[in-house]
């Protein structure tokens, strides 16, 4: 209520009297995140088909190191406009006011704007930026990876060692002085309690005992000093507290490797000198949604990285994906480096093998035969699945296929897929294939 | 309720704006002022911010400002983002439109296209503002005036606020509301009880009493009154009869319909009669409804609401600049921030997106103050009763008695409708090329522009009423909804079809919606 000019209100620095006004400043920023993730979840569940379809558009034009990240999707706005009603701008008569009038008089008339057009104000808000048509909005990294690899797995995966896939699990690990209340063993404690003070009481009684021992030989003022001190420590003996902070004992949690599935992924490159940049490029993106697929739903998956020209080489991600290198085309050793690999480092029953090439499939008929074969008798045996991904020649005469590939045509068995990528936008879809989630059969 | 950080629209103010503008502050002559301003500089401390609130508090006080306690939360701005998504509210049941609006926030504010708000102040008790981490000192106290002091008061004087919300029971309504359609989903699934909160979003602006003062919320008796209506639906519940249609046609009062009051309240209509909703499903329309309503009154002040928060912000801060509290600085930098904020592009410019309610207000406001204090000739004759008169009163009686359309209707004067340049057009069936100015700001158009204004911000104006008019007279279940057409204005037939749809939905009959004239003759007929 109104007070007189200078009351409640100190103009010489002194604390200003509190007024009813201030609570308390909360600070919120620590907050867990809350309902924001909880919509924007439901409306990427609503819209999941539309998302998706613009998904993988965008994943085309992505450049190599973006594939995998976030980013800007723009749906069609048909759908999710949320209507109401409104009169018909066309029917009728109004009045208005505008703002801003610079020339006008009474009388004069301004030509009246299309419709569609923004309008003449009266409190259409029109749609943000982007015009009502389409809605744009950014997908986080994650939600854009699930909803790339929803339904997607890799096949004919076996738990070939009992335990689940999560690779870590927390276990119970003996004691610890600090933990979460909910943790606190009482029993523990108390028995620490009672230790703490036997142990305390006997170390005093020791003193005490001292103590007397020497007061029976003191005189005067010195014996008033003892006794002054025995009398202090009784006090204390009496007075141990039942329980201290370092009594407390909570259970300890501690973070264990559970036994599980182990698997790995070689991929073959194929990076000799008729693979040019537009094919690597095709590859790698291959390899790169593979790697992210892999990283993603199978975080402890193995990936073993094989380029080739005419000789085979282990290389690493980096390298892999980054370092350019070129020469001639042999299929062959590259498939036996693999088979090196897996025999010395993943051999055994314990071991999901996986492996996924990519070439442009030049080769020599020799080389393909024999590639074939090796595949067919040595590698199929002991892997769960061999994607092969051809990228042919888009200067060729016509899209015939590849000699790699009419080589292939020798391999059977259902571990062995293939698919031809002609397109950045066939990549996708191709892998889609390739990982697709099998119905139970 | 969120002051949108205009970026573009200051970008093509004049430049140097503050150097011509006489509204710069200058020192008050006869005031002792601090020797030192209590913080200088953009870095800001809870410590510094207590400190500007007390500062505010003692100002406020002074000059007659009534308000809740307040509370301040100092957020990021990734939950100013979740904030502005769910229209303020801290908590709210989740739905995809809400996840929609904190998308395309985020995407603007990403790009940099758009600002965030900064300030978001909610109507409970005690009031509870937001300040965001990446503010600056002077943009904070901007905040804490505009939000903590300005809001708040309008809040608690305002006459629609004091009848028609309560202030201190909306959050736990809301929490209820929140595991209640969490329930649901479980129970139902999601897909069907989107589906239902698809159909109320739509119809909430239909789901407003608009004359009578609603009940108070209480989350006690909601729960009581859920529980009792489900246990009923349990405890009838008979398998034999309940795949058996009962003939209507048996009923004594089916022949002669039982008279029937138009009602208005589309949504709590719809809640109470609709024939074949479930318990859970009535009580979804019934949270959009009250939640509806609780925000009725905010549609109806907004310029009023914005108006007095812009002008109590300008007003506190400048009594903290006129006592030395804080230096020059500080004053320059927030004014560039208020510039943006009641910048007003001109109808025919690319940033105009209507009538800016902070202009409109603060400009309103401002002039109740100038004419108290220096009235002119002019308002003498206009405002004979508040020339000459103590502001802080006047002011508080504007803030208290109006919503938009009569606050306009009041104090909208001559000299707001020169410095706006506003004008008034007509829009009529002989001439669809052509808007008419028929009156500008001058002598002889100052009263027309004035009612023109204020009815464009009655809801009639902007947004079609339909009322109930007929339901369940028969055995067809149709239900009849009417549309009184003014001045020749007829429904959009693409959002009527849209709307009746989903009216449809949730009724599961035939649902009608007529466009009657004044007279009652049907003029135009809507199906689904």
């Amino acid at each position: 209520m109104p007070t007189g000019d200078d009351e409640g209100f100190t103009r010489d620095g002194a604390p200003a009297p509190i007024v009813a006004g201030l609570l308390r400043i909360v600070d919120r920023r620590g907050d867990p995140p809350g309902r924001g993730a909880v919509n924007r979840e439901r409306f990427i569940r609503r819209f999941k088909d539309e998302i998706k379809r613009a998904a993988d558009e965008e994943f085309g034009k992505r450049s190599i190191t973006d594939v995998g990240r976030g980013g800007r999707i723009s749906i069609p706005g048909r759908g999710l406009a949320e209507p109401r009603l409104t009169h018909d701008e066309d029917s009728g008569s109004r009045d208005f006011v505008l703002p801003g009038n610079r020339e006008y008089l009474p009388g004069d008339s301004i030509a009246r704007p299309r419709r569609g057009a923004d309008s003449g104000g009266q409190g259409d808000d029109p749609g943000s930026g982007e015009g009502s048509d389409s809605f744009a909005f950014v997908l986080s990294r994650e939600e854009f990876l699930s909803l790339f690899f929803d339904d997607l797995e890799l096949p004919n995966l076996e738990r070939t060692r009992f335990g689940e896939m999560s690779m870590e699990r927390m276990r119970r690990g003996g004691y610890s002085r600090e933990g979460l209340p909910t943790n606190l063993l009482p029993g523990m404690t108390v028995r620490m309690g009672i230790a703490r003070r036997i142990a305390l009481r006997g170390a005093i009684a020791e003193s005490i005992e001292e103590l007397e021992r020497q007061c029976e030989t003191a005189q005067g003022e010195e014996r008033e000093t003892l006794l002054r001190e025995i009398e202090r420590l009784h006090e204390r003996r009496r007075s141990l507290p039942f329980l201290e902070d370092v009594d407390r004992r909570y259970r300890s949690r501690v973070p264990t490797a559970a036994p599980a599935t182990r698997a790995v992924m070689l991929c073959l490159m194929d990076v000799s000198g008729s693979m040019d940049e537009r094919k690597k490029d095709l590859a790698k993106r291959f390899f790169a949604l593979l790697y992210l697929f892999l990283e993603r739903k199978y975080g402890h998956v193995e990936v073993v990285f094989v380029r080739h020209t005419e000789t085979a080489e282990e290389v690493d991600e980096e390298r892999f994906f980054h370092d350019p290198q070129t020469g001639g085309t042999l299929v062959y050793p590259a498939l036996e480096l693999a088979l090196r690999i897996i025999r010395t480092r993943f051999g055994g029953p314990d071991w999901n093998v996986y492996v996924a090439q990519a070439s442009d499939g030049d080769c020599t008929t020799e080389d393909g035969h024999k590639s074939a074969a090796f595949i067919g008798q040595e590698l199929l045996p002991l892997v769960r699945y061999f994607a092969y991904v051809d990228i042919p020649s888009s200067s060729g005469w016509f899209n015939r296929a590849s000699d790699l590939w009419q080589s292939y045509d020798a391999i059977e068995g259902p571990a062995f897929a293939r698919r031809a990528v002609h397109d950045r936008s066939d990549i996708w879809p191709v892998f889609r294939e390739l990982f697709a989630r099998k119905q139970a059969a | 309720m969120t002051t949108p950080n205009d970026t573009d629209s200051g970008k093509q103010r004049p430049w140097p704006k503050l150097l011509t503008k006489p509204t710069v502050p200058m020192p008050r002559a006869g005031v002792v002022r601090r020797a030192e301003p209590i913080a200088t500089g953009t870095e800001w401390t809870v410590g510094t911010l207590e400190r500007f609130d007390r500062a505010l508090a003692a100002h406020a006080a002074r000059l007659g400002l009534d308000t809740y306690p307040i509370q301040y939360e100092l957020i990021t701005a990734n939950q100013m983002l979740d904030l502005c998504s769910t229209v303020g509210m801290p908590i709210h049941y989740a739905h995809w439109s809400f996840g929609k609006q904190l998308l395309s926030q985020e995407h603007g504010y990403r790009k940099g296209m758009s600002g965030l708000a900064y300030e978001i102040v909610i109507n409970t008790n005690p009031a509870i503002a937001y300040l965001m981490e990446t503010n600056t000192l002077a943009l904070q106290v901007l905040v804490m005036a505009h939000a903590g002091y300005g809001h708040n008061a309008f809040f608690k004087t305002n006459y629609l606020f004091r009848q028609f919300t309560q202030a201190d029971a909306i959050l736990d309504y809301l929490q209820f509301a929140r595991s209640f359609v969490q329930e649901c989903e479980q129970q139902y699934g999601w897909r069907e009880v989107e589906a239902v909160l698809d159909c109320c979003h739509a119809l909430a602006p239909y789901g407003v009493d608009r004359y009578r003062r609603p009940a108070r919320l209480s989350v006690k008796r909601e729960r009581a009154r859920l529980n009792e209506r489900l246990r009923f639906a349990e405890r009838h519940y008979n398998p034999n009869f309940a795949h058996l249609h009962m003939d209507e046609t048996a009923e004594p009062e089916a022949q002669t319909p039982p008279p029937f009051d138009p009602q208005e309240n589309l949504l709590y209509f719809i809640e109470k009669h609709a024939p074949k909703l479930h318990a859970w499903q009535r009580e979804l329309v019934r949270i959009v409804r009250k939640v509806a309503q609780y925000f009725y009154p905010q549609r109806l002040t907004k310029v009023a609401n914005e108006g007095a928060a812009t002008f109590w912000h300008y007003t506190l801060l400048n009594e903290l600049y006129d006592a030395g509290e804080v230096d020059d600085g500080f004053m320059l930098e927030w004014l560039g921030n208020h510039g943006d904020v009641v910048a007003q592009p001109a109808f025919d410019s690319r940033g105009y997106h209507g009538l800016n309610p902070y202009t409109l207000g603060f400009s309103i406001f401002r002039d109740i103050r100038r004419i108290c204090e220096e009235p002119t000739d002019e308002d003498r004759q206009w405002f004979p009763s508040l020339a000459g008169s103590s502001w802080p009163e006047a002011i508080q009686f504007a803030m208290t008695n109006f919503k938009d359309d009569s606050l306009i209707e009041q104090y909208l004067s001559p000299k707001v409708m020169r410095d706006l340049r506003l004008f008034m057009m007509h829009d009529g069936e002989e001439d669809r090329e052509h808007y008419h100015v028929v009156a500008i700001h001058n002598e002889g158009g100052y009263t027309k522009v004035r009612q023109t204004l204020a009815g464009q911000y009655r809801s009639e104006s902007y947004m079609p009423t339909i009322l109930v008019a007929r339901a369940n007279d028969d055995a067809e279940r149709a239900l009849l909804l009417q549309h009184r057409v003014e001045s020749g204005r007829m429904l959009d037939t693409h959002s009527a079809e849209t709307i009746l749809g989903y009216v449809k939905q949730l009724w599961k009959f035939d649902v009608v919606l007529e466009e009657v004239d004044a007279e009652g003759r049907r003029l135009k007929i809507h199906r689904t």
